[in-house]
């Protein structure tokens, strides 16, 4: 599914990453640690393709609308509702059954009731919940997370347990986190990033 | 047809965005209501006709250029052009959408600002009034096009002004021609030669902007 070799980038001097081999086959679940600054959302927003690598290559045997990707930001308009943000989405990744799909997700992490509320209104950690399901809306095939976690209560990071669980035999993930041990179940395959 | 939908979801959400935060329209028509007051005050009275002309580009422009550099500020907030770039739709369908919602707000702007240049300076021609709406065209764009250049750098104020007037150069000398020639025709030909392929040029390299 992703093939990296040698991989690295710089920004002007500064390398960020160096060097970095993986090989993700496909139904892998490969958990991406390392310290603040290791290069852990570089190297996925590479795999995303929202970066190009300095050097090295990377193939991906995926097409750009079967990719999730949680970045640090939850990528949503703060003006618009989480229903509208959600179908803005779902037209242009083309879900069929948008609708029910919208509403499953916004249920299933519990954000039904807030729907029609402004995304500005959100805690963080409700921002991080539709954040998840504007990654999930479209059924990707490859799931990139950076810190799925980051923000969420037990309530919510259970729901993500869940949904990582349930998906697990069906899809691909590469996550970055800083709590292993969290996703240690799931993982076929570890990636530890120097400083 | 998917293509024209894409088009019009994103147009629709940055017409709904505006609704809501109400930080680009109401800016553009105070500027342009200001900068005609101030015309109006510090000009002669009865200036000549290219004077006139002259000032009216003036704030055209610059009314056109507050919008454009507050364009991609929702995508910017949040890296929503991330989630954008991401989409398997033709990226080129985020600048179209977005050039479309910058057009309606400067039509907005100038509904109000023209019947107010009519009333200070000097009543308006049909090919003069054509020639903003071709330009209006140009300019957004244009603009919009550099405004997605530009928001990624920290000096996105200094840049986009920087980029866009010398390409707004030809929009101006078209613009003024219809409002002053006595043969308005083959200035509105050029301002639509204009659009045409600039709208070409950003359409299809609106792509390389948006990756890295």
């Amino acid at each position: 599914m992703l093939t990296a070799r040698r991989l690295g980038k710089r920004y002007g001097e500064k390398r960020v990453l160096r060097g970095i081999d993986l090989e993700l086959p496909r139904g892998g679940f490969l958990v991406v640690t390392g310290p603040n600054g290791a290069g852990k959302t570089t190297l996925l927003r590479i795999c995303a393709g929202l970066a190009q690598p300095t050097e090295g290559v990377i193939e991906r045997a995926v097409e750009r609308g079967q990719v999730g990707y949680l970045g640090h930001e939850p990528l949503v308009y703060r003006e618009l509702t989480a229903h509208e943000n959600l179908e803005l989405y779902g037209r242009l990744y083309r879900v069929a059954e948008r609708r029910e799909r919208i509403g499953m997700l916004l249920e299933r992490f519990g954000l039904w009731d807030v729907r029609h509320e402004r995304v500005a209104s959100y805690s963080r950690g409700m921002t991080q919940r539709l954040a998840l399901c504007r990654v999930l809306l479209h059924e990707p095939e490859l799931l990139l997370l950076d810190e799925p976690y980051n923000a969420l209560d037990e309530a919510g990071a259970e729901l993500l347990d869940a949904q990582l669980a349930e998906l697990r035999s069906e899809r691909t993930f590469l996550l970055a986190t800083h709590e292993p041990a969290r996703v240690e179940p799931f993982a076929s395959g570890r990636l530890a990033l120097a400083a | 047809m998917t293509y024209v939908r894409d088009v019009g979801a994103l147009a629709r959400k940055d017409l709904l965005l505006e609704l809501r935060a109400r930080d680009t329209l109401p800016a553009m028509l105070l500027f342009v209501v200001a900068t005609f007051v101030v015309f109006h005050f510090s000009l002669p009275a009865h200036p000549s006709k290219l004077a006139a002309s002259g000032l009216l580009w003036v704030a055209i422009l610059f009314t056109a250029l507050l919008g454009l550099g507050r364009a991609f500020l929702p995508e910017q907030e949040q890296r929503v052009l991330d989630g954008l770039v991401l989409a398997p739709c033709d990226r080129s369908a985020i600048w179209l959408g977005k050039s479309l919602a910058t057009l309606a707000f400067l039509a907005a702007a100038q509904v109000v600002a023209l019947p107010l240049y009519a009333l200070f300076f000097r009543p308006l021609t049909g090919s003069q009034v054509l020639g903003v709406a071709l330009a209006d065209v140009g300019i957004c764009a244009v603009g919009t096009f550099l405004g997605a250049m530009a928001v990624t750098t920290r000096a996105r104020e200094l840049l986009l002004p920087l980029l866009f007037l010398p390409l707004a150069i030809p929009i101006v000398v078209g613009g003024v021609g219809a409002g002053v020639a006595a043969e308005p025709g083959r200035y509105l030909v050029f301002l639509l030669l204009y659009d045409l392929l600039f709208a070409v040029i950003c359409w299809a390299s609106f792509e390389y902007v948006v990756s890295e």
